[in-house]
């Protein structure tokens, strides 16, 4: 049933499949994320108690989930790459992890930017808060393992040890709204049969969390062919890649001096 | 009967002596980490200043995360020196399974440095002012709590204990875990100083250490084999 998935286990085959849905994951990403930014800040109806400050919403959720979903994705993969002893999951979880990092601290920033005017304070110790940056701290202590190795296959698992330990933090975001319910807002966008927000309102945030999406997509496809070139630096093939490289840019640089 | 049919049992508390009789021979690793708790603790006073009310409010924050401090400086006893001379090399290529081996180690560790901080922890509770009501709510969760830390500890020291400079990177992987026990633990000393239930925060620290007794000797035997590789 999953035999058609065993060719992606070597690194040369997966590395020319990401090269190939690369462009159109870049493209999608920059037209989903131009309609949906240029459609929420523009056009979407202002809030009617929060004003025009509330689109920062558009910004805050998408990068808010997303660093719940890349941890997932990162979990998915250090579980992958121990039962199966399958190397290319490491390699993809050590491209997810910054990027999470990054996105876990954007949704930090962008919400005390809207705590700011709306709360009146950059940052409340909220539960969901703090779980958020709780989980700033394991995807620091996951890069930080992943620097402390030399040998990257070690790294991998340890930091996949780490972070299996830390997915229990996941729930604990999930759920905290409902066990503490606190100063921060409830969900708005996940009930499924009557959102609590306005369909127009409701539209432009689709695309920006596809669009944002996609280029987390994008930023971890970029980031895991590079993984795969540095770990398999002596293998054959990717000495004739780069070779080939080099010559395509000699010969080039050779037909702009004539 | 040669050492390979052991019981469970009888692996587990040779290790478990082994390692009592190991710390009792450098009682400088069990009286360190308790004189750093001590000192911490009363440096907070000196910072904050000698108010009563002041004090018995913070009491409860300042004595858990000096006791999570203390911990995490006595965490680098559990396997390093092991490590070091091999013997943590032995013990994993011996036929009975981590997870019992660990465990001992673990409990060692717990009885070492956990349980005489339990013990003096009333003592720098009446120095902080805590409120009378909540003497009991501190040791139950101190009880119940300090087994948590140490058993996640040990997954980071796991993970950490083949690199060079372990230590800072251990309380960067380490810390971050430690936080829901802290939550909950202030949580109930608080909500006992007002004199309301707090069995239920009791029973959340419970379930992490019941959680965490079943599972981390699992992560920290998959740790021990990373880093000794």
């Amino acid at each position: 049933m999953w035999k058609w998935l065993h060719p992606y286990a070597n690194p040369e085959v997966s590395y020319h499949f990401t090269g190939k849905i690369l462009p159109w994951l870049g493209a999608l990403a920059t037209l989903f994320l131009s309609i949906g930014i240029i459609w929420a800040l523009a056009f979407a109806p202002a809030d009617y108690q929060q004003g025009d400050s509330f689109r920062i919403f558009y910004v805050h959720v998408p990068a808010a989930s997303l660093s719940m979903g890349i941890y997932f994705g990162m979990a998915i993969a250090a579980f992958t790459s121990m039962v199966w002893q399958f190397k290319l999951a490491d390699a993809s979880a050590a491209a997810m992890a910054p990027v999470g990092a990054i996105f876990t601290a954007i949704a930090l920033i962008t919400g005390a930017a809207w705590g700011k005017p709306m709360w009146g304070t950059w940052w409340i110790w909220d539960a969901r808060l703090t779980s958020e940056l709780i989980l700033l701290f394991l995807y620091l202590g996951v890069i930080a393992l992943h620097n402390a190795f030399e040998d990257k296959n070690l790294a991998g698992k340890a930091a996949g040890i780490l972070t299996l330990v830390g997915v229990i933090n996941l729930p604990i975001i999930k759920y905290s709204v409902e066990w503490w319910n606190t100063l921060h807002q409830g969900s708005t966008v996940s009930k499924l049969g009557k959102p609590s927000m306005s369909i127009d309102m409701l539209w432009p945030f689709v695309f920006c969390f596809i669009g944002f999406a996609l280029l987390v997509a994008t930023i971890i496809c970029i980031r895991f062919r590079s993984e795969i070139l540095t770990r398999n630096s002596i293998r054959p093939w990717v000495r004739t890649l780069v070779s080939e490289h080099l010559s395509k840019h000699i010969a080039q640089e050779k037909n702009n001096a004539i | 009967m040669s050492i390979a049919n052991l019981s469970y049992r009888a692996v587990f508390s040779l290790v478990l002596k082994r390692d009592l009789t190991i710390a009792m021979r450098h009682k400088d690793d069990i009286i360190n980490p308790l004189l750093f708790f001590v000192i911490v603790v009363t440096l907070f006073p000196l910072g904050i200043g000698p108010e009563a009310q002041t004090l018995s409010r913070i009491a409860p924050g300042i004595i858990w995360v000096a006791a999570l401090l203390s911990t995490l400086l006595s965490l680098d006893r559990l396997f390093k020196s092991d490590h070091d001379d091999g013997s943590l090399e032995q013990m994993l290529l011996s036929p009975h399974p981590v997870f019992i081996l660990v465990l001992a180690k673990i409990v060692a560790h717990w009885l070492i440095t956990g349980l005489p901080l339990i013990l003096i922890a009333p003592l720098l509770a009446v120095l902080l002012h805590l409120n009378e009501q909540s003497y009991g709510a501190l040791m139950l969760t101190l009880l119940l709590g300090t087994p948590v830390l140490s058993l996640l500890g040990a997954i980071g020291v796991g993970l950490t204990v083949g690199i060079k400079k372990g230590g800072v990177l251990l309380s960067l992987l380490v810390l971050p875990l430690y936080i829901p026990v802290l939550i909950f633990a202030t949580s109930a000393i608080d909500t006992a100083a007002l004199g309301l239930p707090y069995s239920g925060q009791l029973a959340i620290i419970a379930a992490l250490f019941i959680g965490s007794l079943t599972l981390a000797p699992f992560a920290v035997g998959a740790a021990l084999k990373v880093s000794t590789n």
